[in-house]
């Protein structure tokens, strides 16, 4: 035992282990208040590792190659011992990577997790988020099924709506006249080293920024501003070890059992998560009747449809693509945009619950809306609820600030 | 409460509006009853693929050696499921070239490991049930599910000939009206419910060799689940011991 203490020390001379695990985990005091919400951010940490250590295990069997890469799919379905499970696993951690991350997402709105001092965590969690669809976006090209093919076609196509350099852009992006094998193996790199070195990256600032300021809880209450004198600690705070990891363990499991019984039992999701065109083979000459992107990025896609006039002699496609680039970076300002004075929707009033409750239906509509193939009434759907969604961010600076809030109590309520 | 109910919205979406299959949605497809653990069937099912199938469309991510799955033993496949020459490691593939092909039938046939996978065991059924003499087509064929096939209808000898006529059709109001239907003109060497047994079996085949694996996958399946229940209720007491003490 000394021995051990002993090497424990000459590693502290050298190397900061035993302050990190104090700071990071031992003496990270979180709020004691933390409910259902909370277990997201430790569950994307989950999926990121397994996405990485299934990534790594199908990249020893896949072809980046056009003549191989669908085949070379079907190979680790069938020949590559437990390569089925690998492949399910990586393919429903995608999808679930998403859901995690928009109830994350999700739970900064309730709570107001971006608000001051936490804009910079807000900042590089959206880095992170532009990271994942990304790196989504390149590895759904890998199997060379036709919507892999054709969405990678489509999206990619939408650089050349920009004008004058647009055509010379989508075509430098693919590196051929149409999605090939150079486009293929570009984004393989992308996919499985550029993309997630800056993914994990960003993670580790992501994680240090909110060390640094402390988590946010569901009252939205500072626990800093009540500290025990003689220790120094929250007086609402408990010890991030032991307390949130056993209770976050309870999570996972909770976590793995849905994501098992996807992955197991309905892998395909009913073709949201594998879409069945993806089973036939990529054909450059046949292009599919219906294309729809896979389901995390359907907002987007369906406000991208949505803009359907075109504007000062510039094709409708370039607004909409910039319609589409708009919705996804307006979340870059929420810091600014809230102007309420409470930060939970516990002590908000009518009106943000209102306009949270009317922007969640609207980006969950426009997601399913996406999924369609577009008729003049899904359209005008669209086209509303896009407004309602661009309203949420662009009336808020208004509507926080005139929103009827209650008093917030000095204590965090359990 | 608010969040509750946002809660409610977001396992909505994600979960409620499962779409079918978006291809031929008009088209009312009969179900196939499909029992990957019949044996007997699938057995029925790779005779009838290899002897009809394999000419002309490959399944070539899929090995005769698999079919040990089936309950096959290795002599069997070779004595009884192998091409002249064949391996029994190797995948099952064709001879026949890809520029043959589409002078004869004016297409590749697709490669079938997947099909399923990609159509639907229900639309496989239908298909292979619905082909009709139709003199305007090169192939004398045609389909009702997938109209202006190249296919001819490999599986004739066994169904007979259907025709596509008008029959006039009385509704439960009494109005009459013309419905398009299929009739069997020349019977084959099958009645019609033993036609329907022999496609039933081939697509049940073509389901499991869309993935050999699904077996294993759904017993997996339920040993993890048990396994994460029993985990889940000690990893909650163990919360709880150390939650005790905060108040």
């Amino acid at each position: 035992m000394s021995k051990l203490t002993g090497l424990l020390n000459w590693v502290d001379a050298r190397f900061p282990l035993t302050s990190s695990w104090k700071e990071h985990l031992s003496e990270y005091y979180a709020p004691k208040n933390f409910n259902f919400w909370y277990y997201f951010g430790s569950l994307a940490l989950l999926v990121l590792v397994i996405q990485i250590v299934t990534g790594i295990l199908l990249t020893m069997s896949y072809k980046p190659d056009a003549a191989q890469a669908f085949a070379s799919v079907e190979y680790i379905m069938r020949d590559v011992p437990w390569g089925w499970l690998i492949r399910y696993m990586h393919s429903t951690g995608a999808s679930m990577f998403f859901v995690v991350i928009y109830l994350h997402m999700f739970r900064a709105l309730l709570y107001g997790s971006f608000r001051k001092p936490r804009e910079l965590i807000w900042i590089i969690g959206m880095l992170i988020y532009l990271t994942l669809m990304a790196e989504a976006f390149f590895g759904y090209l890998l199997p060379w099924g036709q919507m892999s093919y054709w969405g990678a076609q489509v999206i990619v196509n939408l650089f050349s709506a920009i004008p004058l350099i647009g055509e010379d852009l989508s075509l430098w992006v693919r590196g051929d006249y149409v999605v090939s094998d150079a486009t293929l193996n570009r984004f393989f790199a992308f996919h499985v080293i550029a993309l997630p070195l800056v993914l994990i990256g960003l993670v580790v600032a992501h994680i240090l920024a909110l060390h640094e300021v402390g988590s946010n809880n569901p009252d939205g209450i500072e626990i800093k501003d009540n500290v025990d004198p003689e220790t120094g600690i929250p007086r609402d705070g408990i010890a991030f070890h032991p307390y949130y990891t056993v209770k976050d363990i309870v999570g996972v499991i909770v976590f793995l059992a849905i994501f098992s019984t996807v992955m197991f039992f309905v892998p395909e999701m009913g073709g949201y998560f594998l879409e069945y065109n993806n089973f036939v083979p990529a054909d450059p000459l046949h292009t599919p009747d219906h294309i729809a992107p896979i389901w995390y990025f359907t907002p987007f896609y369906s406000i991208l449809r949505a803009v359907t006039y075109p504007l000062f002699g510039i094709d409708a496609k370039f607004w909409g693509v910039l319609a589409m680039g708009a919705s996804v970076m307006i979340f870059f300002a929420l810091p600014w945009l809230d102007r309420g004075r409470v930060k939970s929707i516990r002590y908000r009033g009518w009106i943000f619950k209102t306009a949270l409750t009317v922007f969640v239906i609207s980006f969950m509509v426009l997601g399913y809306l996406g999924t369609l193939t577009p008729t003049p009434a899904t359209t005008m759907a669209a086209q509303i609820l896009s407004i309602l969604y661009f309203a949420f961010f662009i009336l808020m600076p208004w509507y926080t600030r005139i929103d009827p809030v209650k008093s917030v109590p000095e204590r965090l309520q359990t | 409460m608010s969040v509750n109910f946002l809660l409610a919205l977001f396992s909505l979406a994600l979960f409620a509006t499962l779409p079918a299959f978006s291809a031929a949605a008009d088209i009312k497809l009969d179900h196939a009853a499909v029992d990957l653990r019949d044996p007997i069937s699938l057995q029925r099912g790779a005779k009838t693929f290899i002897n009809y199938c394999l000419h002309c469309h490959s399944a070539s991510y899929m090995r005769y050696s698999r079919l040990t799955d089936l309950g096959l033993t290795e002599q069997q496949i070779k004595d009884n499921l192998l091409f002249e020459g064949e391996k029994v490691g190797q995948t099952m593939t064709v001879a026949m070239r890809k520029d043959d092909a589409r002078e004869w039938f004016g297409a590749v046939p697709p490669d079938l490991s997947v099909i399923a996978r990609s159509r639907g065991a229900d639309w496989l059924y239908t298909y292979l049930r619905k082909f009709y003499r139709d003199e305007s087509r090169p192939t004398g064929w045609n389909n009702t599910v997938f109209p202006a096939v190249n296919m001819p209808h490999a599986l004739y000898q066994l169904q007979g000939a259907q025709r596509l006529e008008k029959v006039e059709v009385t509704n439960a109001a009494g109005e009459k009206h013309f419905e398009h239907k299929l009739v069997l003109a020349e019977p084959g060497q099958l009645a019609p419910l033993e036609y329907d047994r022999l496609a039933a079996d081939l697509v049940n085949y073509l389901v499991y060799m869309s993935e050999p694996n699904k077996i294993t996958r759904l017993q997996l399946g339920i040993v993890t689940l048990f396994f994460l229940a029993l985990f889940f209720v000690l990893a909650l007491f163990l919360k709880k011991e150390y939650w005790k003490d905060v108040h």
